[in-house]
């Protein structure tokens, strides 16, 4: 068993640089920041290599609100249950899905449909939870987030940008829990207002000045207060914002570079873009990415809701598989959609559907996942709440990590001195290669 | 042509002369010693009884875990910490010496009685008690006025109503979201018309009671005695709730026929009528009145032992950035054998009719308030980091030392303006609001990022706030307005410009940013960059020091 604590202690979600000694190098020395570029730093020839032969990451589309799964990947048409919603066909014989996707339909046939989750957490709070962790809300202890074990354990030198990314405005975005506020998913609000704050606004010898002060008065406030000081982690936040303002990697947020016809793939939206930055982020090495789309909470007016949010995630859905096909990266990249639950098969007096955290859908694939396998089944009368081949989250979680290469049953202790499984469940083996 | 339609023309520039003598005359009058500012709530002297009790349990809980209290705090760190809790600010320069003024005995209960005074108090406190009341969502708009609910909060506790009654009335109130403020807790569960029982059954328990239901909605609480029936049963007093031109009201009777609540069954989607029913105390429930008021008596009743430890949990959570027990709404049952400090706050708090402005004056009066953040372990090289932080977690844990805690965005850009005044921002006007109002203030808050309505868990800080307090500028937008670090550089120069020597110049900058005075190695340090140095080039120095001392970690936790 590992001991969590030990490990925090220098397991920071960041990795150094290999480069030596930089301009950017000798402004900090100066600084008296002891910043340390001694450790191996990110092989250039990895950026580029492609295929099986990557180091994986993990791509999450996050629904939040619940989507419903009957406008999306379980459509039943018809006066009971189906809405509005039209059913059209794949290039999977098993798998028709909601006509408000039209492009992800052409391209589903590369990744795996669940159409059969079941959560224990009807409330958004609770669900998210759940659903991003794999774990039930505990009152003593916050799981870390899927993406967060995958920044904790699969490290990767020379990555100068936070491993653990989530992008657009989330409620409660992907967290670092017992492994420590520093696994905390990297919040860019809005993609396409690039990056803000990136610059010092004072000239170099004025900029070595106010870090050399800066190390006076720090030093102060620590004496006597080392513990709680150091467990702020406000001086290393400080120093990875400095890494970051300086590095290359920061291009990955351009995407500018990007072929005009590339960006109209993903759509004129910030999740789109969102969607293109995430791509670009696991080419620089980021280790996980969460991309959220928000408004699927449809207690009323659910198929307008729908509408909406399906024009804004089609096209992004669709160019990201075919765009992670066309440039090697889809071996070593799991892309997972999925949001806290699922919608009710009844449509209430407003026209909405409610929360439904029982038979819901969910897209998986990349990464060492099968591609073209449909699991589960929902009743098309929407009367039986459980659906056939009933699959959970933890198991899903378990899965995802081993075809990450996680030992996805290792037990950590956590701070308060309990064992905990980094996943609690079991590896579905039918899903992978 | 009427000699008026000149004076007409010059007002504005007449009105701007006065306002900038009005200005220039207040910075010049001496300050009101402070023993001449008014004052409420208890006075220092009945209080003390009270403090005692808290003490009492304090120490025997350290006692029991053989847990060494740390010393006091300096006054001036304790002063800061009563400033941000219930102002939202550090003090001013201005404040920091009228303090430093008084020489009565008590004079940080003094102090705490003349904030309880200032009507930034009021507005403040109300806005943190919103959080946990209606969140932070601004949610549908004509129906619901966040902004007048905050108001008739702040208006409560300048008139200091007793907290039942308010709470009574907000789960009861009547009328229209604008005449009758308090119905906004309703109408922020009211949807495009539909009244959302689920989201007030929960809501009425996590805030009033400190407790989680919400998980009962569906099944029941994995933990605790809460059964889905019990909260079926709560949300159907909300089942009569009707909204309609003469804004809320509850109709038991709807076209010559009873108004049940019914619900569709997750299982089997039929449609069963759900009775008002209550999980504990049904005697509790008077047999008269509305389903909203019954409801509103049994929440509130002098026997409700969670009512009064809700509320103690949330203000000590308000004062320290952390509640006592954690989270702030999921309080476990309230145990008949043993009592607990939120049973000696709370009986306090019934003792005395529910009075708020007591229960602040207490949790600030007690001996954890006042603890230094100062906390060190006798050397030992053989201990973990792991090791040495769980020491320091039990000690936190048990109140023995102060917690440092992250200052919530508001507080920092409200600490930044305060510091770019020098002088106490307006008093008599809804100060730190007009500030969040701003377009910078509010840019500012979003991208520093919000707790929203989980605002006391405990966060670290990140690289996005890091980069925007060292590198950030919130321009002015096209409304004009004030740019906070604009001022601050201008205030600089002011600094700059008064400070008859050195070492006074970076004290005041110490005083104005950290409220506290420099130590020697750091005063000896910074007034060796100033000494010979001149206009521009001075500036720069006193303007780098300001940055310093902001991006510091001192700053941005409260400690």
């Amino acid at each position: 068993m590992e001991s969590l604590t030990e490990n925090s202690k220098s397991g920071f979600a960041f990795g150094g640089s290999r480069e030596s000694l930089t301009r950017r190098d000798a402004l900090w020395l100066a600084a008296g920041l002891g910043l340390s570029f001694a450790l191996p730093g990110l092989d250039l020839r990895a950026a580029e290599t492609r295929g099986g032969e990557r180091p994986k990451s993990l791509i999450t589309l996050w629904m939040a609100g619940g989507p419903s799964q009957l406008e999306t990947f379980d459509p039943h048409p018809g006066p009971r249950i189906g809405g509005q919603t039209k059913a059209i066909d794949t290039k999977l014989a098993g798998l028709q899905v909601s006509h408000l996707l039209p492009q992800t339909a052409e391209q589903v046939h590369e990744m795996c449909v669940i159409r059969s989750m079941v959560s224990k957490e009807g409330d958004h709070e609770r669900g998210t939870y759940l659903v991003k962790t794999g774990y039930r809300p505990d009152p003593t202890l916050i799981h870390p987030s899927l993406g967060a074990i995958v920044a904790h354990e699969l490290p990767v030198a020379g990555v100068e940008i936070p491993r653990h990314i989530s992008i657009m405005n989330s409620q409660w975005p992907s967290r670092g829990g017992f492994l420590g506020d520093d696994y905390d998913a990297f919040k860019i609000l809005d993609p396409r207002q690039n990056l803000q704050n990136m610059k010092a606004k004072v000239d170099e010898e004025r900029q070595i000045r106010r870090l050399n002060d800066l190390d006076v008065v720090e030093r102060t406030f620590r004496n006597r207060r080392r513990i709680q000081s150091d467990a702020t982690l406000h001086q290393e936040t400080v120093r990875r914002a400095l890494t970051m303002m300086t590095s290359e990697q920061l291009n990955a947020f351009k995407v500018e570079n990007e072929p005009a016809e590339v960006r109209a793939a993903y759509g004129d939206t910030p999740f789109g873009t969102g969607c293109l930055i995430a791509r670009r982020l696991v080419e620089t090495g980021v280790r996980a990415v969460e991309v959220t789309l928000e408004g699927f909470d449809t207690h009323a007016k659910n198929f307008p809701g729908h509408v909406t949010n399906c024009a804004i995630l089609d096209p992004a859905f669709a160019a990201l598989i075919h765009d992670l096909k066309q440039r090697d990266l889809f071996e070593s990249t799991v892309l997972l959609w999925i949001g806290e639950f699922g919608r009710t098969p009844a449509i209430n007096p407003l026209g909405g559907r409610d929360h439904w955290p029982t038979g819901f859908s969910c897209v998986i694939g990349g990464g060492g996942f099968k591609s073209g396998l449909v699991i589960g089944e929902t009743d098309p009368e929407g009367k039986k709440a459980d659906p056939a081949d009933p699959i959970e989250i933890y198991d899903l979680y378990a899965t995802i990590l081993k075809t990450l290469g996680v030992a996805y049953n290792k037990e950590l202790t956590t701070p308060i001195g309990r064992p905990m499984a980094l996943c609690r469940g079991k590896p579905i083996g039918r899903l992978l290669v | 042509m009427s000699p008026f339609r000149h004076l007409t023309k010059l007002l504005p520039l007449v009105v701007v002369c006065a306002v900038a003598t009005i200005v220039a005359m207040a910075a010049r009058s001496p300050l009101p010693p402070a023993a001449r500012l008014p004052e409420v709530g208890v006075e220092v002297s009945d209080l003390k009884p009270a403090v005692a009790r808290v003490d009492a349990e304090l120490a025997a809980r350290w006692k029991a875990a053989n847990i060494a209290p740390a010393g006091e705090a300096p006054e001036l760190q304790i002063l800061r910490r009563l400033s941000l809790a219930l102002q939202g600010t550090i003090p001013s320069l201005e404040e920091i010496r009228q303090f430093e003024s008084d020489d009565r005995p008590d004079r940080l209960e003094h102090w705490t009685r003349r904030i309880l005074a200032d009507k930034r108090f009021a507005d403040y406190f109300a806005e943190r008690l919103a959080r946990g009341l209606v969140g932070k969502e601004d949610g549908q708009f004509v129906i619901y006025r966040r902004g007048r609910f905050i108001d008739w909060l702040s208006e409560q506790l300048r008139e200091n109503t007793p907290h039942d009654e308010m709470v009574r009335r907000m789960i009861s109130e009547s009328g229209l979201w604008t005449g009758n403020p308090a119905v906004n807790f309703v109408t922020a569960a009211i949807n495009e018309g539909d009244v959302d029982e689920n989201k007030l059954a929960g809501k009425t328990v996590r805030a009033f009671l400190g407790q989680r239901i919400d998980c009962a909605q569906c099944h029941d609480h994995p933990f605790e005695h809460w059964k889905q029936q019990d909260f079926e049963g709560l949300a159907a007093f909300y089942g009569q709730v009707q909204q309609s031109i003469v804004g809320v009201e509850d109709r038991p009777v709807r076209d010559g026929k009873a108004v049940e609540y019914e619900i569709e069954d997750r299982k089997t989607l039929e449609t069963r009528v759900v009775p008002c029913g209550v999980p504990f105390h049904p005697e509790w429930l008077p047999e008269e009145g509305s389903r909203r008021a019954r409801l509103a008596q049994w929440i509130t009743n002098p026997a409700n032992r969670r009512f009064e430890r809700a509320i103690a949990n949330r203000v000590w959570g308000l004062l320290f950035g952390r509640p006592y027990d954690e989270p702030v709404d999921d309080l476990a049952d309230p145990d008949d054998e043993k009592q607990d400090l939120l049973d000696v706050l709370g009986k306090d708090f019934r003792e005395h009719n529910c009075d708020l402005r007591r229960l602040i004056q207490v949790v600030a009066g007690s001996v954890a308030f006042r603890r230094a953040s100062e906390f060190e372990l006798p050397a030992d090289s053989s201990r973990s980091f792991g090791e040495e932080l769980a020491a320091l977690k039990a000690a936190e844990g048990s109140w023995a030392v102060f917690p440092l805690i992250r200052l919530r965005p508001e507080q920092v850009i409200g600490s930044i303006f305060q510091s770019s005044s020098m002088q106490t921002a307006d008093q008599n006007s809804h100060w730190v609001f007009r500030v969040l109002r701003l377009a910078q203030g509010g840019q500012f808050v979003r991208e520093y990022g919000d707790l929203g309505e989980n605002e006391l868990q405990d966060r670290g800080g990140t690289i996005p706030q890091r980069l925007l307090m060292m590198n950030g500028e919130l321009a002015s937008g096209p409304s004009g307005g004030v740019n906070p670090f604009a001022t601050l550089i201008a205030s600089t120069w002011r600094i700059a410009a008064m400070a008859s020597t050195d070492e006074s110049c970076v004290e005041t900058v110490y005083l104005v940013c950290l409220t506290r005075r420099p130590t020697g190695e750091e005063l000896s340090h910074f007034a060796e960059q100033l000494k010979g140095k001149q206009k521009s080039e001075r500036q720069k120095i006193v303007e780098d020091l300001v940055w310093t001392l902001f991006n510091s970690t001192e700053f941005s936790w409260n400690h």
